[in-house]
């Protein structure tokens, strides 16, 4: 009964949500609005069983997807009332292909019977003493290794497309050398010295080394300090 | 019901109450406090700043490339969570299977590394 | 397990991997060798695939038979041409990478893995990982507008596509209650296995892989992506995703509803039909020598659609057989393109090949060949692929598809002959540059196999006849 309300309401606020991210005129309000629908997703998939799903849709797409979508909105300054101007003129076209969808779902809801032997051939039943995540994780690694792996070379894929479409050698960045690192001595950059009680550096003569200017390493944390009396 | 949803019932709740909570509260000041909307409440005070300007700017491409390789890995780490759960029914081909796993994302990993993508200047 | 059924995929990944690692490691500039090792892994690749054995693995999500094996060769033979001719444009365009050979690598990887696919859950894994890939080599020229247009429209309709396909996949899973193709084929085939949401749910599918070979209500992309990408990448995209989209095709279309041929050969009909027609009439008015290949392209993946629509053994041996003559047909054209180049700039004019024959002889000749051999001019290979295709849309008695076919033909034949006409007669453009001696080599070796395609033809056709047999088998 609690289930069946809960649905109907998240369906409501999901459809409302959704037609809000395309038709909100702030860019940045149709992202909140898509974290909403994915809420509401959330809720959906958990009402259904599936736990394990509705809690990476949170952590997937909230926490990442939909940052990233801010990022975006963000970073294009663009217009976004001239890019609206098209929508009244495609609108009819939109319209037509929707309709065209939303009969051949009516198709599927009037045809609606599975395969007499649907029932039976279900890959992965849903197990009844397990939990949501168990579940998945007692054939994901192992029967359907193959599956696996291909999201990981998806992944990989992802990563290299991401590194050569975007980065950029600026030569500018500051990187750390492990090398010269380890290899530094303390004769290199620390001096023990005497210092009379009450003298002034300058009375003494130390200063500060001035910064190189051509500095070998870029450990710039450790040069101009180290020389400082103690 | 099925039983999952049953050790969701506290968050529906939850849910409930805020709405219960933030409606009373919207809705309280409506009733309860004095409207009188003007155009000056909306303008900058004295030294203030516009206050409804444009928060959008231009952001560096490089955070964008950050956020793909955050999504990424974190799509990684979804995987690792049924693993830890049913580690000990699949037994050590399911570990070594999440190795190989890691072992292809660490080769794009020192890929980045080495390329400088996560480097800040 | 059976483990080693997928052995050519997990070498060619695991060599991928090893390349970008070298690639990354390597001090100096890593492109020419990572190159080179990407052909060495694709040979390798290409020898464990012809030692295969038949079977099926992983838990019946794989597997491997002569469809597959003949389809991967030609996969690989594609991508190691399209990556030959990328080695010289990449240097002049200076973008040549390393990750540019590793991307192609693991887009033939997803390739495979879609031609070998043997559950709807692989198909559509394989064909996001190709996808993926191809999307970034279509931006790989990253600083020019056109090549990130392109790849930006691409990648919007691509996962649009991608969109339908996943729809419509939980449909059918939803009705049929699997997704593995055996047990699909089983399910469909019981009486009242089949529904209204379940051919719905099949339409989607079909959309989604039409758009992979670019036929016609799911073309949009291919122009602009044809003429915005590096044209090493258009000649990628024009071979192997070609071949593997159609190869899902024909694989989905038989396998698992083989048995509902009745609802989709009127759809594949009239795709074949719109393809072909398109590709002939659009294609008329194009200067632009890639934009033109564009339409090129989907009028021949209208001529392979024939041989589905068929539905006979003979038509998918014919689809197969179109498919190797169009491979190579189109990297000798995109070759002799690729050699488009005065004073260290690329012109893709047709009207900047204007005498062609006076200023470089041999280009023109190769061009020729291939342009004939699109338009079907009989002791070249186009016109086998072509007549293989009609012969089987005649015996299936589709004798529309066949006029239609053979008229769309003759006008195709007047743009490809008329650039023959630009090359031949008019007046001579100033000179082009030195040809790169690897796109050189790519004409020649796609050029002879052109020619002299009627003469070992027998083994191919013996083949593509093995390959269409285990799919009525």
């Amino acid at each position: 009964m609690i289930a069946t309300i809960g649905f109907y309401v998240f369906a409501v606020i999901l459809l409302a949500s959704a037609t809000m991210v395309v038709t909100a005129r702030n860019p940045v309000h149709s992202v909140l609005f898509l974290i909403l629908a994915f809420f509401n997703a959330a809720a959906l998939f958990l009402i259904a069983g599936a736990e394990f799903l509705a809690m990476i849709l949170i952590i997937v797409y909230v926490g990442a997807v939909a940052v990233l979508f801010l990022f975006v909105v963000m970073m294009l300054d663009v217009n976004f009332a001239e890019l609206r101007e098209g929508v009244q003129r495609y609108a009819p076209v939109g319209l037509v292909v929707g309709l065209i969808l939303l009969f051949e779902l009516g198709l599927v809801l009037t045809g609606w019977h599975f395969a007499p032997s649907a029932a039976e051939i279900r890959m992965s039943p849903t197990p009844t003493a397990l939990s949501n995540t168990a579940a998945l994780g007692n054939v994901l690694y192992t029967r359907y290794i193959f599956l696996f792996q291909l999201a990981g070379l998806i992944l990989l894929v992802a990563m290299i497309g991401a590194i050569v479409l975007t980065h950029r050698e600026r030569g500018t960045a500051r990187r750390q050398r492990i090398g010269r690192q380890n290899a530094r001595q303390p004769e290199e950059t620390l001096a023990m010295l005497n210092v009379a009680l009450g003298a002034g550096i300058d009375e003494i003569g130390i200063l500060r080394p001035l910064p190189d200017p051509a500095p070998v390493g870029a450990e710039s944390h450790a040069l101009p300090h180290a020389a400082e009396p103690h | 019901m099925q039983p999952v949803i049953v050790h969701y019932l506290p968050i529906l709740a939850f849910l409930v109450l805020a709405g219960v909570i933030g409606g009373a509260l919207v809705g309280g000041s409506l009733i309860a406090a004095r409207q009188k909307p003007y155009a000056e409440k909306l303008s900058a005070y004295e030294c203030g700043f516009e206050p409804f300007d444009d928060a959008r700017r231009r952001f560096d491409v490089r955070y964008y490339l950050v956020a793909i390789l955050f999504i990424i890995f974190d799509l990684e780490v979804a995987f690792l969570f049924p693993w830890a759960v049913s580690l000990w029914s699949i037994g050590l081909f399911g570990f070594l299977s999440m190795v190989g796993f890691l072992a292809v994302l660490t080769v794009g990993f020192i890929y980045e590394w080495r390329k400088g993508a996560l480097e800040w200047e | 397990m059976n483990w080693q059924i997928a052995l050519p995929e997990i070498v060619l990944a695991l060599s991928g991997m090893a390349i970008l690692l070298f690639g990354v490691l390597y001090r100096r500039d890593a492109s020419v060798p990572c190159n080179m090792l990407t052909l060495g892994a694709f040979l390798v690749a290409a020898f464990l695939v012809l030692s295969t054995p038949d079977g099926s693995g992983y838990g019946d999500l794989f597997v491997v038979d002569a469809f597959s094996r003949f389809v991967k060769i030609l996969i690989l033979a594609g991508a190691a041409l399209a990556l030959m001719l990328s080695f010289d444009y990449n240097r002049h365009e200076g973008i040549a990478r390393f990750e540019f050979p590793v991307l192609i690598l693991f887009a033939v990887v997803g390739m495979m893995t879609m031609v070998s696919a043997a559950n709807l859950m692989t198909l559509y894994l394989g064909l996001e990982l190709q996808l993926i890939s191809l999307y970034v080599v279509t931006a790989f020229n990253r600083t020019a507008i056109r090549s990130s247009e392109a790849a930006l429209k691409y990648f919007v309709l691509g996962a649009l596509a991608s969109g339908l396909l996943l729809y419509g996949i939980s449909l059918v899973y939803g009705f049929a209650g699997s997704t593995s193709f055996a047990a699909l084929a089983s399910a469909l085939n019981a009486p009242g296995g089949a529904s209204p949401g379940l051919v719905v749910g099949i339409v989607f599918v079909i959309a989604g892989l039409v758009f992979e070979v670019s036929a016609v209500p799911f073309h949009m992309w291919t122009p602009d992506v044809y003429e915005g990408a590096p044209t090493p990448v258009t000649v990628f995209i024009g071979t192997a995703p070609k071949v593997a989209g159609m190869a899902l095709l024909l694989r989905t279309l038989s396998t698992p509803f083989g048995h509902l041929s009745l609802d989709w050969r009127l759809l594949i009909e009239l795709v074949s039909l719109g393809s072909m027609i398109l590709g002939a009439l659009a294609a008329i008015g194009q200067t632009n020598f890639k934009r033109l290949m564009a339409y090129s392209a989907i009028g021949h993946m209208g001529y392979t659609l024939i041989g589905l629509a068929a539905g006979t053994e003979a038509g998918l041996r014919g689809a197969l057989i179109y498919l190797v003559v169009y491979v190579f047909m189109n990297v000798g054209i995109f070759a002799g393109i690729i050699a488009m180049r005065r004073h260290g700039r690329v012109f893709e004019q047709i009207s900047d090949l204007a005498g062609l024959a006076r200023t470089d002889p041999a280009l023109a000749l190769a061009f020729a060949v291939f342009l004939f051999s699109m338009a079907g001019i009989p002791p070249l290979a186009g016109f086998f692929g072509k007549l293989y295709v009609f012969l089987a849309a005649v015996q299936a008695g589709m004798w529309t598809l066949a006029i239609i076919g053979v008229l769309t033909s003759v006008v195709g034949a007047y743009y490809y002959i008329r650039i023959v006409k630009v090359m031949f007669m008019d007046a001579p453009a100033p000179a082009i540059d030195q040809r790169p001696a690897m796109v050189s080599f790519v004409a020649a070796a796609t050029g002879l196999f052109t020619v002299f395609f009627v003469l070992f033809s027998a083994p191919i056709v013996a083949a593509a006849q093995a390959a269409a047999q285990v799919l009525f088998g």
